[in-house]
Formats: C-alpha cells, sequence, structure tokens
C-alpha cells in the first residue's frame, strides 16, 4: 500500500509524528475536514426546521449522511439514530431499555474485557431496575471464555451488552456465536462496536444483532457524533430518551406526543455539520476497502509483534494476529507505562498508556496500565521501526535490564 | 541526556524514600489519578502540631514516587500551617524538572494526598 499519510493534514503539520493511538482517535482525511468546512461555508442553516432552500439543502445532506452511515453496516435508514458518541448510544438505551425487557429476566451479561463505557452505564441500570450483572472472564490467551458464556447466558437473562473488539488487546470476539446463543434463550443482544468499525466489515442483518454502537470520531469522522443502530420494532417500543425539540408530533401546556423513530431519539439541534461530513468519513473507507485496510494493519501488527518480542523485558498482550484487529498492549519489566509513553513522545512518538478505561480488567491482570499501540492505514513499517528503536532508548533511559 | 528522568528523579524511583506502613498514625489518606489509575495511600503520625512521621505507600510512574518520596521527605518536623501552605509551586521547587500539564497531575498527587490526611485525623493523640 503507498503511504497514505498525504491524505492526512496532520503529518503536514506535525513533522515526523508517528501516530500508534488511533484506537482512542483516528486522524482526519483531508476529505472530511474539506466536507465540514465545506458544508459551514456554502450549505449551513438548521435541519429540519427552514421552508426556505438553504435549510432544506442542509436537512437533505443530514438525510443522505444517515443514509450513508445505514448502507455501511447494511441497515435501514430509519434504524440509524444519531447521537453524540458511543457513550451516549450505550446511555440511550440504559435509560429507556427496561420497558421492553420481560418481568422474569433478572440478569445482564456483559464481558470482562468492557470499557467503561459499556460498564458503568450497565451498572447503573442493574440498580436501577434491580437486575443481577454476569461477566464472561477472558482466559490467560486474552480472548473471552465461550464455554463460560454457555453457562451464564441462559433464561434469566435479559440481555447481553459486550464489545466487538477489546480496545486493550485488539481481540475480536465471537460475536455471531453470542447473538446465536443469546437469542436462543430470547435475550437482546447490544454490540459496542466503537473498536471495530474501521477494522472490519459489518452486516446487522447478517450478524442479527438488536443493537450496535460506534462513533464518528474513530472512523475518520468528526467528533461529537455517535451511532446507535436499533432494529425497528425494538426502537418503536423503545420510549424517547431526550425530550424537547425535534422530536414531538403535538404539543399542548401540559401533554405531548412523540414522533417516530429514529427522529424521536434526536431531541435539540443535532451535530448536523459534523453528521454531514461523517460522509466523507465513510466514502473515504469505502473507497480504500475496509479489506484493503485491514490487510495492510495486519501485516504491520504481524511485523511489530514479531519485533517487540525481541526485546527483553517485554510482555505483549495480544491474542495473535488471526484473532485481533490491529491493537496491542505491552508492558515493560521495570517501566511504568506512563514513563514509557512519556519518553516515547520526546522520540514524536504517539500511544497510549494508562487503564484505557478498563480499570477491572487492569486489576484482574494485576499491573497499572499497558501501553497501547494502535494501526490505521496511514503507518508505515518505518512507524514500527521507529517504535522499535526508540523503545530500545526508553529501556536506556529508565536505567532497565 | 533526558531532561524529565534525571538521575535523582530515577534514583527515587528505584530507591524510595519513607515507603512502607506506620504502626501507630494519627492520620490517613489515600487518593488515585483516574486519569492513569495510580494511588498513594499516605499516613501521618502528628505531634504538637508537628509532623513526626510520615510513609506512603503506593505504585506509580518515576514522576509520582519520586514526587512522593520528596515531599515526605519534606514534611517531616514541618508544623502543620506550614504543610497546608505548601503549593504546586513548591513542589515544582523541589523535583526541578519541567512537567506538562498532564504530567503534573502526577508530581502533586502526593501533595493532595498529603492535605487530604491533614483534613482526615483517624486517631488524636
Amino acid at each position: 500500500m503507498q503511504d497514505k499519510k498525504k491524505d492526512f493534514p496532520i503529518f503536514k503539520y506535525n513533522n515526523n509524528l508517528v501516530y500508534l493511538d488511533s484506537a482512542a482517535t483516528s486522524q482526519r482525511p483531508q476529505s472530511v475536514i474539506d466536507a465540514l468546512k465545506n458544508f459551514y461555508e456554502r450549505d449551513n442553516a438548521n435541519i429540519h426546521r427552514g421552508i426556505y432552500t438553504l435549510s432544506e439543502r442542509a436537512t437533505e445532506k443530514y438525510n443522505q449522511a444517515r443514509k450513508k452511515v445505514a448502507e455501511f453496516i447494511n441497515a435501514n435508514e430509519n434504524e440509524i439514530i444519531l447521537t453524540k458518541n458511543t457513550t451516549e448510544s450505550l446511555n440511550l438505551l440504559s435509560y429507556t431499555l427496561h420497558g421492553i425487557l420481560p418481568k422474569n429476566k433478572t440478569e445482564i451479561v456483559l464481558t470482562e474485557m468492557e470499557h467503561h463505557s459499556n460498564l458503568v452505564p450497565w451498572q447503573q441500570f442493574a440498580k436501577r431496575n434491580n437486575l443481577k450483572l454476569k461477566f464472561i472472564p477472558i482466559t490467560d490467551n486474552y480472548e473471552l471464555d465461550y464455554s463460560h458464556a454457555e453457562k451464564i447466558i441462559n433464561e434469566k437473562t435479559a440481555f447481553v451488552s459486550m464489545t466487538h473488539v477489546s480496545n486493550v488487546f485488539g481481540t475480536i470476539n465471537d460475536i455471531e456465536k453470542i447473538i446465536s446463543l443469546s437469542h436462543k434463550k430470547n435475550a437482546l443482544v447490544i454490540i459496542d462496536a466503537a473498536q471495530s468499525i474501521t477494522h472490519i466489515p459489518i452486516d446487522v442483518k447478517k450478524l442479527d444483532a438488536d443493537f450496535l454502537a460506534f462513533s464518528s470520531h474513530k472512523m475518520f469522522g468528526p467528533t461529537g457524533v455517535g451511532i446507535l443502530y436499533g432494529k425497528k420494532n425494538l426502537l418503536d417500543k423503545l420510549p424517547p430518551f431526550l425530550f424537547g425539540g425535534g422530536m414531538i408530533e403535538n404539543v399542548s401546556y401540559d401533554f405531548s406526543t412523540f414522533i417516530q423513530s429514529p427522529e424521536k431519539f434526536e431531541a435539540g439541534t443535532q451535530n448536523y455539520g459534523e453528521v454531514i461530513a461523517l460522509t466523507a468519513a465513510v466514502e473515504y473507507i469505502q473507497n480504500k476497502s475496509l479489506h484493503v485496510i485491514s490487510a495492510h494493519e495486519k501485516e504491520l501488527l504481524s511485523y511489530a509483534i514479531e519485533n517487540l518480542k525481541k526485546i527483553k523485558g517485554i510482555k505483549i498482550y495480544n491474542p495473535g494476529i488471526n484473532k485481533s484487529i490491529s491493537v496491542l498492549s505491552f508492558t515493560i519489566n521495570g517501566g511504568h507505562p506512563h514513563d514509557i509513553a512519556a519518553i516515547l513522545n520526546e522520540e514524536n512518538i504517539a500511544i497510549r498508556a494508562g487503564h484505557h478505561c478498563c480499570m477491572p480488567l487492569m486489576k484482574k491482570l494485576k499491573i497499572p496500565g499497558t501501553c497501547r499501540v494502535s494501526l490505521s492505514i496511514f503507518n508505515t513499517k518505518e512507524d514500527i521501526d521507529r517504535l522499535i528503536t526508540s523503545i530500545t532508548k526508553v529501556k536506556t533511559t529508565l536505567q532497565l535490564q | 541526556m533526558n531532561d524529565m528522568y534525571r538521575e535523582n528523579i530515577l534514583d527515587l524511583y528505584k530507591s524510595p524514600l519513607n515507603k512502607g506502613k506506620l504502626e501507630n498514625s494519627t492520620h490517613e489518606f489515600s487518593k488515585n489519578n483516574p486519569l492513569c489509575g495510580d494511588e498513594i495511600a499516605i499516613q501521618l503520625f502528628v505531634k504538637n502540631n508537628i509532623i513526626d512521621d510520615v510513609k506512603f505507600q503506593g505504585n506509580g510512574c518515576a514522576i509520582s514516587m519520586a514526587a512522593a518520596s520528596m515531599i515526605t521527605e519534606k514534611i517531616k518536623n514541618m508544623n502543620l500551617n506550614e504543610v497546608k501552605s505548601l503549593n504546586k509551586d513548591d513542589i515544582l521547587e523541589m523535583i526541578k524538572i519541567p512537567l506538562s500539564p498532564v504530567r503534573l497531575k502526577c508530581a502533586l498527587l502526593s501533595l493532595d494526598v498529603v492535605k487530604g490526611a491533614l483534613e482526615n485525623e483517624s486517631k488524636s493523640i
């Protein structure tokens, strides 16, 4: 694959930057930045409001964006709710789902590798609705223990909410298996696809997921936009989450009725400029093809693991390249992840260090945190070489053996 | 030579001062830095309004561990009003390295814990 760095202006303004933190947020291609700028310069007016041409044009572009996102995951456009981020998508569910769950269901199943955003809302939900949380454990190879999953997903399970891909290990979870297992027990399944969306093609119809959440900012799109997919029949049953303008049908002083989903979940002025620019991000991925992107990343991940392994004192947290996307964690004996990241930063290398919003997981692994490397379409072998060379410098600076 | 990781910082990281537990503390407190999950617990033994002894426990980066050693060393035999008036600049002067806003939090965590401990008397003597 040719050097894709030229598509991303960040590298023009930050000489020699090695960006290895795409799992935290993507860099944005020029086309997305242009789409955002062009919209505000040429087409801006509030959507769903004006009778005039400009507002109609903005509304049309907003609807096209929803259609584009729907097409990207093979959903219908009326099954796509636009939110602020993955966290808000999951919170929307955590504030509306209780009404549609059968009363004899008493448990929620999560996994031990959930990001706080797919754990904390459910802790609160469980507390409010008097349900019990169960966790699918992880194995020594940083994968889910599916035999344990088969035991805890049972008639008592109201729903399973789980991540498609671990943001710490890169592990690709067998969501097909969990979905089929859960549906047999009449349990709903919510998938957090924040980490998988730019690496694995997702077809919600084939998957048969009930809900699926992800964010624009991790897929080359603007910040401030999240997506929640839900099966139409389920979305129709859920009550609204936020109330106000844009989601009402009829309002009197003491009573209101609401419009249909998905708009009934989109109260107030949306981040419509950012939503519209998300179209360019989806097009960027489609033009490059997810298969080509992930093949390139896999080659780099394999190269990175091979070379990191040679460093004395390093421990890699990744289930193996065929079971993961291009994310891996590592620790170095005697070095704190923050110090390692700080020294790499002096070499212009950006990695993530810490608990990665997975505090209970770190506790289970008995470590304060890890260093995380995550790759994207623009990364090169030279980036990995720079990382490897600089880790040697880290060890010298911190006087590690 | 790396500015942030000078010899004195690394020495204190590898061989911290005042690390451990006090059998007979009068004040204690712990706090974590939610950004990185690092946690520091500090115990004080206060007598006649003076810090007679202090120990800390915890794991963290070189900056937070070195700062914990330095501040516990500094407050020994200090009177409580002096300790309460310590601020960011005192820590920076002690640690003598340039710190970004994020790393400043690592350096300041132990000062926060010391101040928390003063508000949290576990036993009076």
